[in-house]
C-alpha cells in the first residue's frame, strides 16, 4: 500500500492489482475482498465466509495464496495482487485448463479460489503429492463437493498434460 | 396471440418473419405434442420458444435454473441431438420467472425427467420441417433427404442446404405433428459425456451470480434479524451502525404474524455503500427483541421429546398385515426373536457457498430483480404482493445460482430487497452473511426414527416396523400443520422389502424454526435409518449385508407407490449387485477396515452406495466409494457422474459433521468453524456407474445423497463392530 496525502486530507490507497494500479478511497480496514468486488467491480473473488475459513475469496499476494476476507487493504505494501482475472491473460492457465477439460466445476462459485489456492501450490511445488495437494487445499471449501475432480485436476495440471 | 382463429403456422409465420427467424413455440407443461396438433394458438399457449436465426444460431429459452446440475449444457445436448444442430451453434437465453413457462421451480430432481422427452420432440420436430424445407426447395422427396449437423442432406445428388438458409422456406410449411425421436443407437450428444458449456465462465471469475449483479446507484442492505422464528423487534439504538463509516440509512423490516411462509423475518436493514459497510453497521446495532413462545425451543428437550414420540405408538400411515401381533407372539415363542433400534439425526442447515442474494429496483411502475433463485415464479408472485403490484411489473431476471440444496427455492431475500428498494427508492442489493445464511435458513427437519422388526424360526423378518417423527415442512406454510405430511412416501410407507406384517407410523412434531427442503429431503433421515436398521437385521439374522438387502427386496416387481415412473425391484437390486461388484464386495480387508452398503429409490431413481472405511485408534478413514445409479435415459453422463460424486461428499459431509442445534429458540451455529463441511483432506474417491438403460429419465441431482451416511456407518459396524445410530459422527471423536 502507498498512502498519498491529496490535498492534505483524503488517504488514497494504491493497489497493484493484475498488474495495473488502482487508487481507492477506503477505509484502511476494509478488506481486500470488498474492496475488489465493491469498489472495484473485480468480482471473480468470491465471498463464502468473510473469516478467512472457506478460501472462497483467495487472491495471491506476491504469488501467496491469501484471504481476501480478512484482508485489510491498509495491510498490503507493496505486494502485487492477483485476483483470478489476472491469472492468466486468456483463461488458459495449465489449472483453468485442466478444470475445464475434466468438467470440475459444479456451481462454480468456489472454483476461482480453489484455482488460486492450487496455483500458489504449483508454483512453489510443481509435482505436489497428495499430501501436498490435501494439505493445501483443506482451507477451501466446495459445498458441490468437486474435490476428487480439483484433486484430478492438479495432477493434470502439474504433469503439464492438459492439451 | 389473443386471436382464437389464428393457426400455429400464422403464429409461427408473425414471430418469424417479423424477427426475421423460425420460431417454434412449444408448451413445457403439456408436452409439445399437443401443440403441434393444434390449431388454435389459444389452446396452444406456447410458452418455451426454439428460435433459428439466418446465421444458424438456435437459441433456446431456458426455464431451469443453473446452480451445478450442469441443467443448461445438457438442454442444449438433448436440444441439438434431436434436431441434428452443431452443438456450438445452440444457445441458452435464461427465461425471467414468468408463469407462462409452466414449472419454472428447479428442485425435486426434476428437470430432465419433467422436460426431457418435451424438448426432444421439439429438437425432432424442428429437424423433420426443416428437411421438408429443404426437400420442397430441392423438389425432391423428403425421405431421400437427412440432417445432420446444421444442414439437410440429399445424399444421392450430394445437394446440401444449411439451416439458417432454411429459415423462410420452413416458415410456410406446416410443423411435423408427430415427429420422430432418435432410437438410442442414433445418439450423438444424449448419454455422453459432454462439457460443461459454461466451463470457462467458471474458471475465470467471470460466471455473474446473484451476488455478483450490481446497476448504477445501487445501495447494500445487511440486515440483522430476530434470532427467534416469529420474534419482533423491542428496541433499537442504531447510534453506532449510522456512525460506521458508509453506511446511509437503518430500516426496520416489519415480520409477518403466522406461518413464515418465504417472508421476511423481522429485522433491522443497515443500508451502506458497500457490502462491508452494511455488515460493519448491522453488527454495530444494538437491539431488543420480543422472541415470542418459539424462545422456549432447545434441541436438548426437543430430542428426547422426540425420541419419547417414536417410542410410543403414532398414527398409522401403512397398516399390512398386523405387525403388533408378531410382536406380541413373540414374547412367548423362544425361537423368534424381536429385535429394534432408535436413530436420530439433527438439523441442516443448506449453506450453499454463495449465500442468498438478489438485487431490486422498484420504480414508479414496475420493478426489476436479479437473483440466485430456484423459484423465479414465486419470487415473482411474492415481490408483486408485497409491492402492491401485479405480476406483469416485476421481472425477475435469474443469475447463475452459487449453489442452492433447496436454500433458494425460498425467496424471502428476493422480498427483502424489494421492500427495501420501495422504501429507499434505490435499487437495493441484499448481502447475507455466513452467520445470517446458518442462523436464518429453513432448516432440514430434525428427525426420530424408530425401527422394530421380527425375526421367524426360519430366520426370515416377518414383521416391519417404522415409526417416524419431525417437524414438517408444511409448517413454514400453516402453523397449524403437524404430522409427516407426505414425507412418509421418501423412504418409509415405500420401503422395498418383501415382509408380510408392515406398520409405519408418524408422530405429531411441532415445529419451531423454520423448516425447509433439502437436497433429497425427507430421504435423508429415512433412508438412514431404514438402511442401518436393515443391515442390523444382517447382523441379527447371520448373513452378510449385501445377501440380506436382497433377499429382503424379495422378488422381481413392481411396487405400487408410483403412477408416473415404475418402482421396480429389479433395478433396485441391480444397482445393489453392481456396487457391490465393483467395489469387490466381500474381499478380504485389514483388520479395523470394513464396508458397508445402502440402497435408496429416490425421486424415481435406484442408487446403492458401498463406503469402505478403516478405523483405527478410534479414528474413521473414509477410504473410497462405489456408487451405483439406475436414473433411466442420460442427458450427459458426465454430469451425472460428477452429481453422484458431489452428492456423495454432500451425504458424507452431513454424516461425519452436520449438525445444527437451537438453544432457547436461537440457532448456535454460526459459520464453518462450527457448521463443518467435509473439506478436501476427508474426501474419498468415489467410483460411478450409471447403468445405462430403455428407462425414462428419473431424478440425478438429489438420490445420491441418503444412502451415503447409512453406507458409511455400515461400515463403521463392519469395520470396528461399533453402531452408531445418531449423526454427525463427529460427536463420537470419529472425526
Amino acid at each position: 500500500m502507498i498512502i498519498n496525502l491529496i490535498n492534505g486530507c483524503i488517504l488514497m490507497i494504491k493497489l497493484n492489482i493484475n498488474n495495473k494500479v488502482h487508487e481507492v478511497d477506503v477505509p484502511n480496514d476494509m478488506p481486500l475482498l470488498w474492496v475488489l468486488r465493491d469498489i472495484l467491480d473485480i468480482k471473480g473473488t468470491k465471498f463464502g465466509c468473510g473469516k478467512g475459513l472457506c478460501g472462497a475469496c483467495t487472491v495471491h499476494l506476491d504469488g501467496k495464496a491469501v484471504r481476501s476476507c480478512t484482508t485489510s487493504v491498509g495491510s498490503i505494501k507493496s505486494e502485487k495482487i492477483t485476483t483470478i482475472e489476472g491469472l492468466s491473460k486468456n483463461g488458459d492457465h495449465a489449472l483453468q485448463q485442466a478444470w475445464s477439460e475434466l468438467n470440475v466445476s459444479q456451481c462454480g462459485y468456489c472454483q476461482p479460489g480453489q484455482i488460486m489456492t492450487a496455483a500458489a501450490l504449483l508454483s512453489n511445488k510443481t509435482k505436489p503429492s497428495d499430501k501436498d495437494i490435501d494439505d493445501a487445499m483443506s482451507g477451501n471449501i466446495c459445498r458441490c463437493g468437486t474435490y476428487v475432480r480439483i484433486k484430478a485436476a492438479i495432477k493434470m495440471a502439474a504433469k503439464g498434460v492438459v492439451s | 396471440m389473443k386471436n382464437s382463429s389464428q393457426s400455429r403456422r400464422n403464429f409461427i409465420k408473425s414471430i418469424g418473419l417479423a424477427s426475421g427467424a423460425l420460431v417454434i413455440g412449444l408448451n413445457s407443461t403439456t408436452g409439445l405434442a399437443k401443440i403441434l396438433n393444434s390449431k388454435d394458438i389459444n389452446k396452444i399457449k406456447p410458452n418455451l420458444w426454439i428460435t433459428l436465426y439466418a446465421n444458424g444460431e438456435t437459441h433456446l429459452i431456458a426455464h431451469r435454473s443453473e446452480m451445478g446440475q450442469g441443467i443448461r449444457t445438457s438442454l442444449v445436448a438433448i436440444l441439438a441431438d434431436e434436431m441434428e444442430a452443431d452443438l456450438s451453434k445452440v444457445v441458452i437465453q435464461q427465461a425471467t420467472g414468468d408463469k407462462k413457462y409452466g414449472n419454472q421451480n428447479t428442485d425435486g430432481s426434476r428437470s430432465i425427467r419433467t422436460f426431457g422427452t418435451t424438448l426432444r420432440t421439439a429438437g425432432a420436430a424442428v429437424k423433420e420441417l426443416l428437411i421438408q424445407a429443404a426437400a420442397q426447395t430441392w423438389n425432391l422427396p423428403a425421405k431421400e433427404c437427412h440432417a445432420d449437423s446444421h444442414y439437410v442432406h440429399h445424399k444421392a445428388t450430394g445437394k446440401k442446404l444449411f439451416y439458417g438458409d432454411l429459415v423462410n422456406k420452413a416458415q410456410t410449411i406446416e410443423l411435423p405433428t408427430k415427429p420422430t425421436l432418435k432410437k438410442k443407437s442414433e445418439f450423438k450428444y444424449i448419454g455422453t459425456e459432454l462439457d460443461n458449456l459454461d466451463n470457462q465462465l467458471f474458471v475465470t471469475g467471470k460466471a455473474v451470480y446473484g451476488i455478483d449483479t450490481k446497476i448504477d446507484g445501487m445501495v447494500y442492505a445487511s440486515i440483522q434479524r430476530t434470532p427467534v422464528m416469529g420474534g419482533e423487534l423491542k428496541s433499537m439504538d442504531k447510534t453506532e451502525a449510522l456512525k460506521f463509516p458508509g453506511v446511509i440509512d437503518v430500516v426496520e423490516i416489519k415480520g409477518t404474524k403466522g406461518a413464515p411462509l418465504f417472508n421476511p423475518l423481522a429485522g433491522v436493514a443497515v443500508i451502506a455503500g458497500n457490502s462491508w459497510a452494511a455488515e460493519q453497521g448491522k453488527l454495530r446495532l444494538k437491539l431488543e427483541w420480543d422472541e415470542g413462545e418459539h424462545n422456549q425451543h432447545n434441541s436438548k428437550q426437543y430430542k428426547e421429546k422426540l425420541i419419547a414420540s417414536v417410542k410410543k405408538t403414532g398414527k398409522a400411515y401403512r397398516n399390512d398385515g398386523d405387525a403388533y401381533q408378531v410382536f406380541t407372539d413373540n414374547k412367548s415363542n423362544a425361537k423368534k426373536k424381536t429385535v429394534d433400534a432408535l436413530y436420530y439425526l439433527p438439523y441442516l442447515a443448506h449453506a450453499p457457498m454463495e449465500t442468498p442474494a438478489a438485487l431490486a429496483w422498484v420504480q414508479k411502475d414496475k420493478c426489476e430483480v436479479w437473483a440466485a433463485t430456484q423459484t423465479p415464479q414465486n419470487a415473482r408472485k411474492l415481490v408483486a404482493k408485497e409491492l402492491g403490484f401485479k405480476e406483469e411489473q416485476v421481472i425477475i431476471n435469474v443469475t447463475f445460482l452459487g449453489a442452492a440444496f433447496g436454500r433458494k427455492s425460498k425467496p424471502d431475500y428476493v422480498v427483502e430487497a424489494a421492500k427495501l428498494s420501495k422504501y429507499l427508492n434505490k435499487p437495493v442489493k441484499i448481502f447475507w452473511s455466513r452467520e445470517d445464511d446458518i442462523k436464518h435458513d429453513y432448516y432440514h427437519s430434525v428427525s426420530a426414527q424408530y425401527h422394530k422388526a421380527s425375526i421367524d424360526e426360519n430366520n426370515q423378518v416377518d414383521a416391519w416396523l417404522h415409526r417416524s417423527d419431525f417437524p414438517p415442512i408444511g409448517a413454514t406454510f400453516n402453523q397449524a400443520a403437524r404430522g409427516p405430511g407426505s414425507g412418509l412416501s421418501q423412504g418409509a410407507t415405500t420401503i422395498p422389502y418383501d415382509i408380510k406384517n408392515i406398520q409405519v407410523e408418524a408422530g405429531d412434531a411441532r415445529a419451531h424454526v423454520r423448516i425447509g427442503w433439502l437436497r433429497s429431503v425427507y430421504s435423508v433421515f429415512h433412508g438412514f435409518s431404514t438402511n442401518c436398521f436393515i443391515d442390523e437385521l444382517a447382523h441379527h439374522r447371520k448373513i452378510d449385508p449385501l445377501q440380506n438387502q436382497l433377499e429382503l427386496i424379495g422378488p422381481d416387481r413392481v411396487l405400487p407407490f408410483n403412477k408416473e415412473f415404475e418402482f421396480n425391484t429389479a433395478r433396485l437390486k441391480k444397482v445393489l449387485t453392481t456396487a457391490a461388484k465393483n467395489a469387490n464386495w466381500g474381499k478380504k480387508l485389514p483388520k479395523g477396515h470394513g464396508m458397508g452398503i445402502a440402497v435408496q429409490y429416490s425421486f424415481f431413481s435406484y442408487i446403492a452406495q458401498v463406503v469402505e472405511v478403516s478405523v483405527i485408534d478410534g479414528k474413521l478413514k473414509v477410504n473410497n466409494i462405489n456408487t451405483c445409479i439406475d436414473c433411466g435415459l442420460v442427458a450427459n453422463m458426465d454430469a451425472v457422474k460428477n452429481q453422484m460424486q458431489g452428492a456423495g461428499m454432500f451425504g458424507l459431509s452431513l454424516a461425519m459433521y452436520g449438525e445444527i442445534t437451537a438453544k432457547d429458540g436461537k440457532i448456535e451455529q454460526s459459520n464453518f468453524h462450527d457448521y463443518k463441511l467435509l473439506r478436501m483432506k476427508d474426501a474419498p474417491h468415489i467410483d460411478v456407474e450409471v447403468l445405462v438403460t430403455d428407462n425414462p429419465s428419473t431424478g440425478v441431482g438429489e438420490p445420491a445423497v441418503p444412502p451415503l451416511a447409512p453406507a458409511l456407518c455400515n461400515a463403521i459396524f463392519a469395520a470396528s463392530g461399533q453402531r452408531y445410530r445418531e449423526l454427525p459422527l463427529s460427536k463420537y471423536g470419529l472425526c
